[in-house]
């Protein structure tokens, strides 16, 4: 609850209703150029969040009379006046208590932008819950009480917003009127922060904002005020219009996670999904991951019509041109850019459950569309949210972050976090109690590998890559079974060469460089040899399972 | 040469939201059902799971919980509705409850929506066995809903526990219950009754015509518009007028009140809300029983 001395008393007719000339075609085409961005707010009560937020939703007009005097009178501001903050605490349990118990989500709209806040508490179990705020949040607010300067609470508020990856951060220094809205206090507040944020190394956000502002009396909230002279910066709402909403990710690589396979008829098969970065067009070629089959788009279904091109995040069905076995869990991907499939990696974790991390059992691990079983096999560290130390650790206790080593029971297909939030993010299940038990940032993948692969490119990275590794496979039988053993190995994205006149030099350089050369005799008997070795096939898939036996291909994805 | 990317409206952002979380459940669940309450969320719900699985149909039932005080326009639009979907409709009621002569002046509202609402969904979930249900539900609506998870795990006798919720980040839900446990989830979380009109307009679905004006025959109560359609709302000596009037929100007749209006048309109707001083709900006499009433509802298994 506020608890500063003065407390205006709000003019509740003036300020729901300041009717102008409605235009409702002027009003629908601004709808249509409306965008949205969602932010998370980080602060106690102490420092004045609620009334923050219940500012910013009043000064918009974005509260019913109803439910202004469902709080006139109550809460702490005394009788006829209205506590803003009332406007937010929502359960019975809470009001009771006079404290947050958890992530509330509020709306707003200003002439430009929808606006969906995530209010995390800053109290009780602060990490899990601004964890989740800011999970999907492009900004966050972090509030800072104007006279009590840059507290533990606000560096690990500051943490944890960048560690989920948030781009914006605002710093809102509050209660200026009880400083008397100098410049001096504001000023100290940011070359704090400012030092604090410089700290992060990697993970400092790339936008950082000041802004002063008293959400009990407005001024700078949503309207700019006459208060502070010396500041010329937007208000606390011109800042939230301005910045870019999360339309990044368009220009990414694309990254569809198949979420259900529909097959309403024998004539239509379409995989269904969010696109999670990039866009999307028929004729383009596509990556299915983990089995690396090449293939390509022919249509992008929805219930409006075909869509010449779809981006992220819409929801649509693809068509492909080859009938191919995928199935949920599975992600579509641009070829010249894949995600990477691996078992091993590494990851920030944020521990959610009252049941510390047990190194000993399984896990089970969501990841988009797809479910696994995995093992923490390392605790590498616990991060000190307020001092940035690496503490070293048995074990992950409730809201304790840190850095583990994950490894997975079958491959997943990955980003690292700060590449995409979605295609690098993950929870954990405990597959007993059924519990969300942890958050997980994908931070890096294969890390031995990745350390090399910035100078030489070694035969692990050519086969993690091509799916193979670098063989000389003849092929006996008619043309077109080596035309078929071709198209399919082709199709799983091999580095296949099939040359037309062969030389052992030729062949040689070509194996060495990782490629799968094919050569060719006609014959009734359809045979294989590599090497020494040598096998009578029926069809393709013989010739696949002893490639996998020969270990030139990696098994399991046929 | 790609083509420019452009941004996306809100209402875009919203759909494929929505259709995400559609398809997740109906993937991971063994038997999810839609709460299928006629209303205009429960409308664009509809549509919503229409494109979520077109071209296929809709991979689940609707389920309507009857308390048999539904107005007469809303069931037969609801049977209309359900097969222009060609989904399989499925309809509760509490009949033992019913048969009782349970009624709202009888009983107080809340334990009349104990019985007919409460209860028959709970009885109704129970016997089909559904391990997940699809509700209209808005965080925008009422404080309690503002916490709400988009997953929203109950508990052997369909209780809510705020306290003891399951984190929810990013996309990622979190589908796993034990058996006799389910899952409530409410796709239209972060939507607000404005993004719903615009969106029917939009996309021109169909919405009971109650929500239009016209002049309708109305118990008039100190300002009060009571629908004239159970006999045993009036009280002696009041009759019956017709007013120019429509319903902002549909519930059970007794306890829905008409708002006067002439906005018989979306475009009307969205430019009236955009004047509106008072929230939805506040013309539903059930949230108003007692302070923090939608809370302790929810406890005890309502959506």
């Amino acid at each position: 609850m506020p608890t500063s001395e003065f407390i205006p008393k709000l003019d509740v007719d003036t300020q729901l209703k300041e009717d102008s000339t409605f235009s409702l075609a002027n009003f629908l085409a601004n709808e249509h150029g409306r965008d949205l961005l969602r932010f998370a707010t980080a602060g106690s009560v102490d420092d004045g969040k609620s009334t923050l937020i219940g500012r910013l939703l009043y000064d918009t007009q974005s509260v019913y009379e109803d439910q202004v005097h469902s709080i006139t009178g109550k809460g702490t501001t005394g009788a006829d006046s209205v506590d803003l903050a009332l406007l937010t605490d929502g359960l019975r349990a809470e009001r009771e208590q006079g404290i947050t118990i958890d992530v509330a989500y509020r709306y707003f709209s200003t002439a430009n932008r929808k606006f969906i806040i995530a209010d995390t508490p800053g109290h009780e179990q602060y990490t899990r819950n601004m964890a989740t705020g800011a999970s999907t949040a492009s900004l966050a607010i972090v509030l800072v009480d104007a006279r009590k300067g840059v507290l533990t609470q606000s560096r690990r508020h500051a943490c944890i917003t960048a560690l989920l990856g948030v781009r914006h951060i605002v710093v809102a220094v509050n209660k200026m009127d009880l400083v008397n809205y100098e410049k001096q206090a504001f000023s100290a507040i940011g070359a704090d922060f400012t030092a604090f944020f410089d700290e992060l190394g990697d993970m400092r956000p790339p936008h950082l904002y000041f802004v002063p502002v008293s959400a009990l009396t407005g001024d700078n909230v949503v309207r700019p005020t006459a208060a502070m002279p010396w500041y010329e910066g937007p208000s606390l709402l011109e800042l939230l219009e301005s910045v870019p909403a999360a339309e990044a990710g368009v220009a990414h690589p694309f990254r569809f996670a198949v979420q259900r396979v529909l097959r309403p008829n024998q004539d239509f098969r379409g995989f269904s999904g969010q696109i999670a970065a990039g866009t999307i067009r028929p004729g383009d070629a596509i990556m299915v991951l983990p089995s690396r089959r090449i293939n390509r788009v022919r249509s992008i279904v929805t219930f409006d019509g075909d869509l010449a091109q779809a981006q992220t995040p819409q929801s649509v069905t693809l068509t492909l041109t080859d009938e191919l076995d995928i199935s949920r869990g599975d992600l579509i991907v641009a070829p010249e850019s894949p995600a990477i499939t691996t078992r091993n990696f590494t990851a920030s974790l944020v521990w959610m459950d009252e049941k510390p991390l047990d190194l000993a059992r399984r896990y089970l691990l969501k990841h988009t569309s797809r479910t696994v079983q995995v093992q923490i096999t390392d605790i590498r560290y616990r991060l000190d949210v307020e001092t940035l130390k690496q503490d070293a650790v048995e074990t992950l206790k409730f809201n304790d972050i840190g850095l583990v080593k994950i490894e997975s029971v079958l491959p997943l297909s990955v980003d690292s976090y700060s590449t995409n939030r979605i295609t690098g993010s993950f929870v954990l299940i405990d597959s007993v109690t059924n519990l969300t038990v942890a958050a997980g940032m994908i931070r890096s993948v294969g890390v031995e590998t990745i350390a090399k692969a910035t100078n030489v490119v070694t035969e692990a990275d050519r086969r993690e890559r091509w799916g193979h590794s670098g063989a000389h496979i003849h092929l006996f039988g008619p043309l077109h079974f080596a035309d078929a053993v071709e198209r399919t190995l082709f199709l799983r994205g091999a580095f296949l060469v099939r040359p037309e006149f062969p030389s052992e030099e030729s062949i040689a350089v070509l194996t060495a460089g990782g490629a799968l050369v094919l050569t060719h005799d006609t014959s009734e008997e359809k045979t294989v040899r590599f090497g020494s070795r040598q096998a009578v096939l029926s069809d393709v898939d013989d010739l696949l399972r002893f490639l996998e036996t020969q270990a030139v291909i990696a098994g399991g994805n046929r | 040469m790609a083509l420019a990317a452009t941004a996306l409206t809100h209402l875009q952002l919203l759909e494929a939201e929505s259709i995400h979380i559609l398809r997740e459940v109906a993937s991971e669940f063994e038997r999810p059902v839609m709460l299928y309450s006629i209303g205009k969320d429960s409308s664009v719900m509809l549509r919503l799971a229409q494109k979520a699985f077109f071209p296929a149909p809709i991979p689940f039932p609707l389920l309507h919980i009857d308390t048999g005080f539904k107005f007469r326009e809303m069931i037969e639009f609801r049977d209309r509705m359900a097969a222009e979907v060609e989904a399989e409709l499925l309809v509760w009621r509490n009949e033992p409850a019913i048969a009782s002569g349970t009624n709202p002046i009888a009983l107080d509202t809340k334990r009349c929506c104990g019985l007919l609402k409460t209860q028959a969904l709970l009885d109704g979930l129970n016997h089909y066995g559904f391990d997940a249900a699809f509700g209209g539900a808005r965080r925008d609506e009422e404080k309690s809903r503002a916490k709400e998870r988009i997953y929203s795990f109950r508990d052997k006798a369909g209780q809510w526990d705020p306290k003891a919720q399951r984190p929810e980040l990013w996309n990622l839900y979190n589908s796993r219950i034990h058996p006799g446990e389910s899952i409530r989830v409410f796709p239209l979380s972060n939507w607000t009754e404005m993004d719903v009109w615009q969106y029917i307009l939009q996309e021109d679905i169909p919405i009971v015509d109650l929500y239009f004006a016209k002049e309708r025959p109305m118990y008039v109560r100190e300002g009060a518009l009571l629908p004239v359609e159970q006999s045993f709302v009036a009280r002696l000596g009041e009759q019956r007028q017709m007013v120019l009037s429509r319903l902002r929100s549909l519930g059970c007749s007794p306890c829905t009140g008409a708002i006067r209006s002439d906005a018989d048309t979306l475009p009307k109707i969205i430019e009236e809300l955009l004047s509106f001083r008072s929230s939805e709900r506040a013309n539903r006499v059930i949230d108003h029983d007692q302070e923090g009433s939608m809370e302790l509802k929810k406890h005890e298994g309502y959506f």
